[in-house]
């Protein structure tokens, strides 16, 4: 009863608004979820995570406060240098990579001709491949002995590589696997690339221009935003490389794949340091914002876009 | 493009640029696959022909047992069953929740939508990691550690940034005057929003189903870190913890990973009509 009545008064309340008010609350009511959510799951969250950074807390006895212990801790940390080291590493080289591969792909399945839509998914297949199963599947692969990479590099004469155990070659063992599953960014590309006009590649191509002349002055210009978009999506998803580290290697071998989200859950779950854990988490924040301001400001100006404002 | 008469006269640059493609194309084709080959063979091999040098390319005898054998090793169908689970309710709250705030953010008008929707946007930006030790703070002291909790309710919250975003961009190509025909005749915008945008936007919810389902299954840190007794693992966190316990059984390991692998690569094939067109088609316009 006293639900009908409240929601009788809702009624009422909501007949007497004007009706530039009344599409205030249904704009409201249809995107509550999302403030909802964004409030619990987010500023909740992150109000705790500033709260833990100043605690010293291993989950079961109560958070002590320590003040900047954490921090300072943070400035003298080898392993944090680290894992800062590699990840940043892994990052410069596989997202440049994975961007051109991914490019690459795109544009040759953008052509029309019988089957492409084969290559279209046989290109995305490794994309949704279950992480665990890829990791499976790469140590496979990769193992010294037995592995199937190792034994195409001998049969065409190469030396056997410890793609795994040295410190080296595990970071390239690394950006392959990952840049084998580059279908998501290739699909977005391949959007763009269908979105592009022909009328300005007739265009172009009635002033005479090559095939090489087109691409660097119709093609480029035109997916500017969408290779930017790839471009921060990229970073934002090598700093988080977790699942495989743990996997295959588990951070080994001599730390060379301690990469910074992995240090941050064995920070926090394996030596229940949720403090210091917290701090690492808000460094993996700050690094990847100030990445994002620099990518925006020096390369995000040079972007073309056709409509502006929409 | 050009019928078989026309493509033997163009000129040479072009004829070897079409083969260099075809060839790329091909070679490409066999690079993505080839892992994919590899790891089935390998799973049907004894646990000894597997450590051949040189390695056999087909499995001599076949040994489909081992799947078997990976399967029961640890209780898959649990896990199979934990994963349905989750990834169904995943599927429910994102197909629900990310159009129902979509249409608010891609048809109605009102003050602090473009304010709100930036907010959508800079969570898509986000990245998940910094969230992850707050958030496991924030569910223990609820009480859902070791719940399936953790990994669905925060989805009935709008199903995710890139989802919202997807859904926004979908419902920008329907015509508003299909709505506003609806709303003449006395429909209000929840009945816009539930019988004419939604019954429209098919393709777009079975993507959106799709990615979600297919994301569900394959997360691993999610499940990790919130499900404890074996009783409650995925198929991700029982493969994980297969793998710590049979270092050396790679036939197992490989046919496990067969196993869970498959039903994605089923997923994806029935679906790949909207799956890949759908996002070429109606992702990134306007």
């Amino acid at each position: 009863m006293a639900l009908v009545n409240r929601s009788l008064w809702l009624t009422q309340q909501y007949n007497r608004l004007s009706l530039k008010q009344r599409r205030t609350a249904m704009g409201y009511v249809f995107i509550m979820p999302f403030i909802l959510g964004f409030a619990f799951w987010f500023l909740v969250p992150a109000v705790v995570a500033a709260f833990l950074t100043m605690q010293r807390w291993n989950l079961i006895s109560p958070p002590r406060f320590v003040g900047l212990y954490n921090v300072n801790r943070m400035l003298s940390d080898p392993l944090l240098l680290q894992s800062l080291k590699v990840t940043v590493l892994f990052s410069a080289i596989s997202v440049p990579l994975g961007l051109v591969f991914a490019f690459f792909l795109a544009s040759l399945i953008n052509n029309k001709f019988r089957g492409v839509a084969i290559f279209r998914t046989i290109y995305f297949l490794p994309s949704i491949v279950p992480a665990v199963a890829n990791a499976i599947l790469w140590a496979w692969l990769f193992n010294t002995e037995f592995g199937l990479i190792n034994f195409v590099i001998r049969a065409l004469g190469g030396p056997k590589i410890g793609w795994l155990q040295d410190p080296n070659w595990v970071m390239v063992a690394f950006v392959i696997l990952t840049v084998w599953g580059v279908g998501g960014s290739m699909i977005i590309f391949l959007a763009g690339l269908q979105g592009i006009p022909k009328i300005y590649y007739e265009a172009a191509e009635i002033d005479g221009a090559g095939r090489w002349q087109r691409l660097l002055h119709v093609t480029l210009p035109m997916m500017s935003p969408i290779i930017f978009f790839n471009l921060v999506i990229g970073f934002i998803n090598s700093f988080q490389i977790f699942v495989s580290a743990l996997l295959i290697t588990n951070g080994g071998p001599q730390n060379s794949t301690l990469f910074l989200v992995l240090y941050i859950y064995r920070t926090a779950f394996g030596s229940q340091r949720m403090g210091y854990a917290a701090v690492l988490s808000w460094l993996l924040f700050a690094i990847l914002m100030i990445l994002s301001f620099f990518v925006f400001r020096y390369i995000g100006s040079r972007v073309y876009y056709e409509n502006p404002g929409e | 493009m050009a019928g078989k008469r026309k493509r033997d006269q163009r000129p040479l640059g072009e004829r070897l640029f079409h083969w260099l493609t075809v060839f790329l194309l091909i070679f490409f084709a066999v690079v993505m696959v080839a892992p994919f080959v590899w790891l089935v063979s390998s799973s049907l091999k004894t646990q000894l022909d597997i450590f051949n040098y040189p390695p056999d390319f087909l499995p001599d005898p076949w040994v489909p047992q081992n799947y078997i054998n990976a399967l029961t090793y640890k209780p898959f169908g649990l896990y199979f069953r934990n994963t349905v689970l989750v990834a169904g309710l995943n599927v429910i709250a994102v197909v629900f929740t990310s159009s129902f705030c979509a249409y608010g953010f891609a048809r109605l008008r009102f003050p602090g939508r473009d304010f709100w929707f930036g907010i959508v946007m800079a969570t898509l930006f986000l990245p998940y990691a910094i969230l992850l030790v707050p958030s496991f703070i924030v569910f223990s002291r609820l009480g859902w550690v070791d719940t399936f909790l953790p990994l669905v309710v925060p989805q009935f919250f709008g199903g995710g940034a890139f989802n919202i975003f997807l859904m926004r961009q979908f419902f920008r190509t329907i015509p508003e005057e299909i709505a506003d025909a609806a709303r003449i005749d006395g429909c209000s915008e929840f009945g816009v929003y539930w019988r004419i945008m939604l019954p429209l936007s098919k393709p777009a919810l079975i993507t959106i189903g799709i990615f979600t389902f297919l994301f569900a299954w394959n997360d691993l840190i999610g499940p990790m870190t919130y499900l404890r007794s074996p009783d409650n693992f995925t198929i991700a966190v029982g493969l994980a913890s297969f793998r710590s316990q049979t270092d050396i059984h790679w036939d197992l390991q490989l046919a496990a990973s067969a196993a869970v692998t498959l039903p994605v690569i089923a997923i994806f094939f029935v679906s790949q009509r909207y799956f890949i067109q759908g996002v070429v088609m109606t992702g990134l316009k306007g």
